[in-house]
């Protein structure tokens, strides 16, 4: 098994750790095991679910010109809309698992779930970041897990619009269900929050723009760091290991 | 008022013959989902129990609802009915007017206290303490809460009693407000619907009064015989959504083929209502059988949800007066993708600037 090590001693307690797991770390080692096989297989089979949503959504929304011949032929829509139910359901069951290996796996993984609202050093390092984004820093940091930037967005912009999703998304389908269904009796509750059924159609399609917006900053910048920081991060995303450029002997 | 005749001593009253009574039996078990076996039932509740009041309000309304009512396809049913309400009062059908009609609601009242089911339609307007709605010479607020009180149960007759429909929408200038939110007390079963379906309506207060209890509800108050599907769930146009063939235009070849009309807004998927199965006028038709979308008439807000012939509701923001999720979202993905085109540049230039100094140093 990869062994994560790292120079300086982690701080006990659980909150401390928290925190120490998502600000700087002064000297690593060159390469840690930060992202471990879970969290791999989900960041990438959750893409790919991410990815055939949209498109299906986008279509249920704006259907594909209409075709003609006899009804009995065709069942383009209901493909499309078979596609958009099943990438959906898997969704929720990675989701699900994604959250049970929180507990499990190692610091990073709950990351994702418990940025450290709390911390002074944590928001200071956020804006940091945004400085090194907008040019105003030289020389970024170099973070085990994710940068805290990143962290908040992928909490705010991406965590909270998903579950939205997940929530408005179960709710749509329990309608297809029927009301006397286990979907309805575990997603029901959504209409008291979003009032009519077509409200949570339009909750559920501008959500989807959220995280649209969300991927394509985050691909963009993903990338960009892997260039132009001092860490690696596309391929410890792929391998699980992060990689200190400035650290090789 | 009060009188101990069953429904069915009424009925032979009113020269209804024991054989119409026992089709009459068979048909509301039928409309009610309950199968052949509820007949009996229904026979025998209406042969046994006491008539029980019906007292009809009128608020902020158009009487769409009262013109369905009285419209019940089967004559029968319609028959049958009426001789069941207790038409003291009722503004709409009511013979009295005036000071009788007052004094007629004030005596079924105090004779019926705590007895009678009380049906409303329409709702009160609540701005300038209830000025917009004045029945017999006092606010229909006043009226309604006085009635409530002494009442078993409460119908919200139409999307105005059960959800505010058209003078609710916004900006609802005189606060108009469903029932539910005035009356907190009482078991309130909402019927919603502009008008709703008649056999409807007949066919739940011929539960309540034959039961003695009110019908199986939703999360919402709506019976769930009724309520319990979508206008899409049983639309005869469904082979065509399921196959993507849809109306462009309301005047196109496929509209003539009589293709789906989701993409011209139908607010089937969306809309818990009878018409695709009971239908209306005796079955004749519904909207979407007479080529034009459902526009979700017993859905909360569906004036706010419009515009009627589009897929997307239209979202009012600051910025864009009128705008739907598409165009927010589209428009915040070329802002995001412009951002991004100018921050690689950026990146780009700067690390280049950066590469030329290390080397100068070097
Ligand atoms: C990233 C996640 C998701 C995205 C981007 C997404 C996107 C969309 C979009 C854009 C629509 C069309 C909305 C409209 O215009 O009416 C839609 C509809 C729908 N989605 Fe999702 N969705 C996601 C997750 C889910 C999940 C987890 C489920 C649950 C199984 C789900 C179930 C549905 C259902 C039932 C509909 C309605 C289909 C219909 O009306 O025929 N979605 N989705
Ligand atoms: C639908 C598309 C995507 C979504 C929703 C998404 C979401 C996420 C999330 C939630 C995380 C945090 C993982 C965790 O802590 O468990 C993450 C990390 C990451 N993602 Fe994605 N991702 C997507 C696509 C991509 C793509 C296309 C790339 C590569 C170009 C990428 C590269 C990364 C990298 C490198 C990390 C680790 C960042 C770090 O080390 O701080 N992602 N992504
Ligand atoms: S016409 Fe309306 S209700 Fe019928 S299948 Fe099409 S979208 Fe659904």
């Amino acid at each position: 098994m990869a062994t994560t090590s790292e120079t300086k001693k982690a701080p006990s307690g659980f909150f401390a750790k928290v925190i120490h797991h998502s600000t700087e770390v002064e000297s690593p080692a060159s390469k840690i095991y930060v992202y471990e096989a879970p969290v791999r297989f989900w960041h990438w089979m959750n893409a790919l679910c991410i990815v055939a949503l949209v498109v299906t959504g986008y279509l249920i929304g704006k259907p594909l010109p209409s075709i003609g011949g006899e009804a009995s032929d065709h069942f383009l829509f209901g493909n499309i809309r078979l596609i958009h139910f099943a990438a959906g359901q898997l969704l929720i069951v990675l989701l699900v698992y994604r959250i049970v290996w929180a507990f499990f796996g190692n610091e990073h993984s709950h990351q994702l779930f418990l940025p450290p609202f709390w911390s002074r050093k944590w928001w200071g390092e956020v804006w940091h970041e945004v400085r090194w984004y907008s040019f105003l820093e030289k020389t970024p940091k170099k973070y085990i897990g994710h940068n805290p930037l990143a962290q908040l967005a992928m909490f705010t912009v991406f965590l909270l619009p998903l579950l939205n999703l997940v929530a408005t998304g179960g709710a749509l389908y329990a309608e297809g269900e029927g009301i006397d269904s286990y979907w309805y009796m575990a997603f029901g509750w959504v209409f008291s929050v979003y009032g009519d059924s077509f409200n949570v159609h339009t909750v559920h399609r501008l959500s989807m723009w959220v995280i649209v917006c969300f991927t394509m900053i985050h691909t963009y910048l993903a990338i960009r760091e892997d260039i132009m920081s001092r860490q690696s991060l596309v391929s410890t995303m792929i391998s699980g290991w992060r990689y200190f450029k400035d650290d090789k002997e | 008022m009060a009188s101990n005749e069953s429904f069915y001593d009424v009925f032979r009253q009113q020269g209804i013959s024991r054989r119409s009574f026992n089709k009459f039996c068979s048909i509301t078990a039928a409309s009610l989902g309950l199968g052949p076996a509820f007949a009996p039932r229904i026979a025998h509740a209406m042969e046994t129990k006491r008539r029980t009041p019906v007292i009809w309000l009128n608020g902020l309304e158009c009487t769409c609802c009262s013109e369905s009512f009285i419209r019940s396809s089967h004559p029968l049913v319609s028959d049958m009915v009426l001789s069941m309400l207790s038409l003291d009062y009722s503004e709409v059908l009511m013979a009295a007017a005036g000071h009788q009609a007052e004094a007629a609601l004030q005596e079924t009242l105090r004779d019926n206290y705590g007895e009678y089911i009380l049906a409303v339609e329409g709702n009160p307007p609540l701005n300038e303490d209830g000025m917009f709605c004045i029945v017999g010479g006092r606010p229909f607020l006043e009226q309604l809460q006085e009635m409530a009180a002494g009442a078993k149960a409460v119908i919200a007759w139409g999307s105005c009693a059960s959800n505010g429909c058209v003078q609710a929408a916004k900006p609802n200038p005189t606060q108009a407000t469903p029932i539910h939110k005035v009356i907190r007390d009482k078991p309130i079963i909402k019927i919603p619907g502009c008008p709703p379906i008649a056999e409807v309506m007949t066919g739940v207060v011929t539960y309540m009064l034959t039961f003695g209890e009110i019908p199986p509800l939703d999360r919402l108050g709506r019976p769930k015989m009724f309520y319990g599907q979508r206008i899409h769930d049983k639309c005869y146009r469904r082979p065509h959504f399921d196959a993507g063939q849809f109306a462009e235009a309301w005047d196109d070849e496929n509209s003539r083929k009589g293709y789906c009309l989701y993409k011209m807004g139908c607010r089937g998927p969306t809309t818990y209502n009878a018409c695709s199965t009971v239908r209306w006028n005796d079955g004749v038709s519904f909207p979407i059988q007479s080529g034009h979308g459902c526009i979700g008439c017993s859905e909360e807000n569906f004036w706010d949800n419009g515009p009627f012939y589009e897929r997307l509701a239209k979202i009012n923001t600051p910025f864009f007066v009128e705008s739907d999720a598409d165009r927010i979202g589209l428009g915040a993905v070329a802002v995001v993708g412009t951002a991004i085109a100018a921050h690689t540049a950026a990146s780009a230039l700067q690390r280049a600037r950066s590469n030329s100094n290390a080397a100068k140093s070097e």
